[in-house]
């Protein structure tokens, strides 16, 4: 039956529109750009901001070393296992360095080096991964949340405290870190959706780097880039070169700035790529060639902002070499740290369960300290 | 509609029923705590789908009684970050079946953040939870999900069976630094059998059991919407010359064992009631700890009337599945009980 045998319908008949109840119309302006904004090698790098240029140089050359070190402790055994950022520098670094002291960060398990770019110390950092405890670090000291292992779970944590120090007049702004596999979990979807809906003052950082372990994008999503998800949420997206850090630091500024003056979340997806395997227990080249690999170290952040800052003579060779230097020697102690034994007292396995001891642990705890008095004794 | 005589109750500052006890500790807690914040699906203008918060989104605001987007891990998730900021969130999960998709936040952080940070983080988080049958609701409203929640360690579990204990438990609940699963038993939200004619006696917190009613030939050991239950049981026990005592949890975690273990010392003999599937159930656990510490004083084995082991029937037959007087009864029988 068509429209036209339907009883009743005609050229005459107009139904009436439904009542207006949508909340929201124009998506336009939430929309990303067509390609990843980039500012290193375009005109806009003219207004780059040398000394800014300079510590994020510095703290690029850190972060690769810092990188390398973490993976050469995982072969002498010293780290459980290390996911690396190699090639994700510039999203990592960028991240710290838009927040103002009062602002949280929140990491996924992936984000060590965020977090040390933030001002944690590198071998509490390190903690969760080395295995001595699960966060080695108190998270309100540095306003860093522990390192999230389920994937997309710490996003509705930062909403929740974004809104919360809203409530209490204060000016927080809560950064959110998430894999480009991490934006297919419900804890995605449902952190964007309250942050919206309640505006609350969150950026959400997205890495595409290309791969959840194995699994290309490709397979992960069918949207057009994962910036575009903003706009169902009625959110801001932005798409990036995630290997440019100028253009890292501005995006992510811009979406603090936003946030921060109470204009609410922005998705910021970051076009970046894994350079390393997922972790050392990982062999990339059954997912991945070697051509594709190739072609982004052509595309490395370090040299990108070196090549820049070079040509422009905001960096020289003293300038490389002290940044090196100034890496070596955070290395250095980093091996250290990570070389002296930690020292663990057993009984802190029921020290932190609940705020005060269950008949249950008690005893458990004594059974356990039994054992170790009489492994003393023997 | 709040009859007159609710109205009163309320005026005079002690409510009839669990339902109005609870609201009332909510209220309670939030005037007297400005980092007390009640959010969930529906708990503003409409008071929730029971009526539990009706009236604190008008009292203290909506920002203090939130309606949330429909998400509970998005709900649970950001009561996290709330209480990570130094908020004490109540949260409302809408019903047993519903809390499910909140799991990954309960197990992987709630449960664990103060671990995690070793004690610098921890979460004073309340999650209210409508549970267990009775109520003729049809499937996924009549869940009882306390076997997921005990199992997890770092979380408390307590439910009350009484109208005092709904307002002391729960105020202790939301004073907890801990993370509590608060387990509202649906079917007794309307039960005004114990409220005390006189203002609300002092009950103890979380962790304690009571002995509700005293007696010498078993011990029926229960909690929640089994305790009327046990206690009709119990009351009719007599007739056949059985004298039970009958024990309310309370808390399922802390388990208050040495109330049980010395009642169960006293009679000898005990049963565990309650709703849930018996297998890896609360009652297994029980048994098991119950064994373990009065194995020389037992006259005969634990036993356990529970739920069957099914998922929850449909209401026209879930007189069949919960735990009744008969068959509580019939249990106590097969303890043997002599002379
Ligand atoms: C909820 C959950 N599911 C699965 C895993 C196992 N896992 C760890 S990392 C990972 C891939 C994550 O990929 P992506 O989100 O893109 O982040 P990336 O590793 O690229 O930083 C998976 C599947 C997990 N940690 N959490």
């Amino acid at each position: 039956m068509t429209v036209q045998e339907l009883p009743g319908a005609g050229a005459s008949h107009r139904p009436t529109p439904p009542p207006a109840w949508r909340p929201r119309t124009d998506a336009a302006p939430l929309l990303p750009d067509a390609e990843p904004y980039r500012v290193l090698g375009t005109p806009a790098a003219d207004r780059l901001d040398p000394a800014l240029m300079r510590r994020c140089y510095a703290e690029l050359v850190r972060g690769r070393r810092y990188n390398a070190q973490a993976t050469a402790l995982t072969k002498q055994g010293r780290l459980a296992v290390y996911p690396s950022t190699v090639g994700q520098e510039a999203c990592e670094i960028a991240a710290a360095l838009v927040l103002e002291e009062q602002d949280w960060l929140f990491p996924s398990y992936r984000d060590t080096l965020a977090a040390v770019a933030r001002g944690l110390d590198p071998v509490q950092a390190l903690t969760l991964l080395r295995g001595d405890w699960h966060t080695g670090y108190d998270p309100r000291e540095h306003r860093i949340a522990p390192l999230s292992t389920p994937l997309a779970t710490q996003l509705p944590h930062a909403v929740g405290l974004a809104h919360a120090a809203r409530l209490r007049g204060d000016d927080v702004v809560a950064l959110a870190m998430v894999g480009d596999g991490g934006t297919s979990e419900g804890d995605f979807h449902e952190a964007l959706n309250f942050a919206a809906v309640w505006q609350a003052p969150v950026v959400f950082l997205v890495q595409n780097n290309g791969f959840a372990i194995s699994v290309p994008l490709a397979k992960q999503t069918a949207a057009p880039t994962l910036a575009h998800k903003a706009v169902g949420y009625g959110m801001p997206g932005r798409l990036v070169d995630g290997n440019d850090i100028a253009a890292m630091h501005e995006v992510l500024t811009e979406a603090v700035r936003r946030a921060r003056a109470g204009g609410g979340p922005t998705l910021i997806e970051a076009v970046t790529y894994r350079m390393e395997a997922h972790t050392n227990a990982d062999d990339a080249t059954r997912y991945r060639g070697d051509a594709e690999v190739e072609a982004w170290k052509a595309h490395d952040p370090v040299e990108l902002l070196e090549r820049e800052l070079t040509a422009r003579g905001i960096l020289d060779e003293a300038g490389i070499q002290e940044a090196r230097d100034e890496a070596e020697t955070m290395a250095a102690s980093l091996r250290e740290g990570m070389n002296a034994d930690p020292v663990l007292d057993p009984m802190d396995l029921f020290a932190h369960v609940y705020a005060e001891q269950t008949g249950r642990l008690r005893e458990q705890a004594a059974l356990l300290r039994a054992e170790l008095d009489a492994e003393g004794d023997a | 509609m709040t009859t007159v005589a609710e109205k009163s109750a309320r005026a005079a500052g002690k409510p009839a029923t669990m339902a109005q006890a609870l609201t009332r500790a909510m209220r309670d807690a939030m005037a007297e705590d400005p980092t007390v914040h009640v959010m969930g699906e529906d708990v503003g203008a409409l008071g929730g789908v029971f009526r539990i918060t009706d009236g604190l989104a008008k009292e203290f605001g909506e920002d203090r009684c939130t309606d949330t987007p429909l998400a509970e891990a998005g709900i649970l998730g950001a009561a996290v970050g709330m209480a990570m900021y130094g908020l004490r969130p109540v949260v409302e999960m809408q019903f047993d079946a519903f809390a499910y998709p909140a799991f990954e936040q309960l197990i992987s952080h709630v449960a664990k953040m103060r671990n995690r940070t070793r004690g610098a983080m921890p979460l004073p988080i309340t999650i209210r939870v409508p549970y267990g049958g009775g109520i003729g609701g049809v499937e996924h409203h009549c869940d009882s999900s306390e076997a997921y929640y005990l199992a997890t360690p770092g979380l408390h579990v307590v439910t009350p069976a009484t109208v005092e204990d709904a307002y002391g438990l729960l105020r202790a609940s939301i004073a907890s630094d801990d993370p509590v699963v608060f387990l509202e038993p649906k079917r007794l939200y309307w039960s005004k059998a114990d409220w005390s004619p006189q203002a609300p006696a002092a009950v103890p917190g979380i962790g304690k059991a009571l002995v509700r009613r005293a007696g010498t030939s078993a011990t029926l050991i229960t909690y929640g919407p089994s305790l009327p239950v046990c206690l009709e049981a119990a009351e009719a026990a007599r007739e056949e010359g059985w004298d039970l005592e009958v024990v309310d949890l309370r808390s399922l975690v802390p388990f208050d064992e040495d109330t049980v273990v010395e009642s169960v010392r006293r009679t000898g003999r005990a049963v565990v009631v309650h709703e849930a599937a018996g297998f890896g159930g609360p009652g297994a656990e029980i048994a098991a700890r119950v064994t373990e510490r009065c194995f020389h004083h037992l006259e005969a084995p634990v036993l356990r009337v529970t739920g069957f082991d099914i998922p929850y029937p449909p209401p026209m037959l879930e007189k069949y599945h919960l735990p009744g007087v008969d068959r509580i009864l019939d249990t106590v029988a097969r303890l043997q009980w002599e002379n």
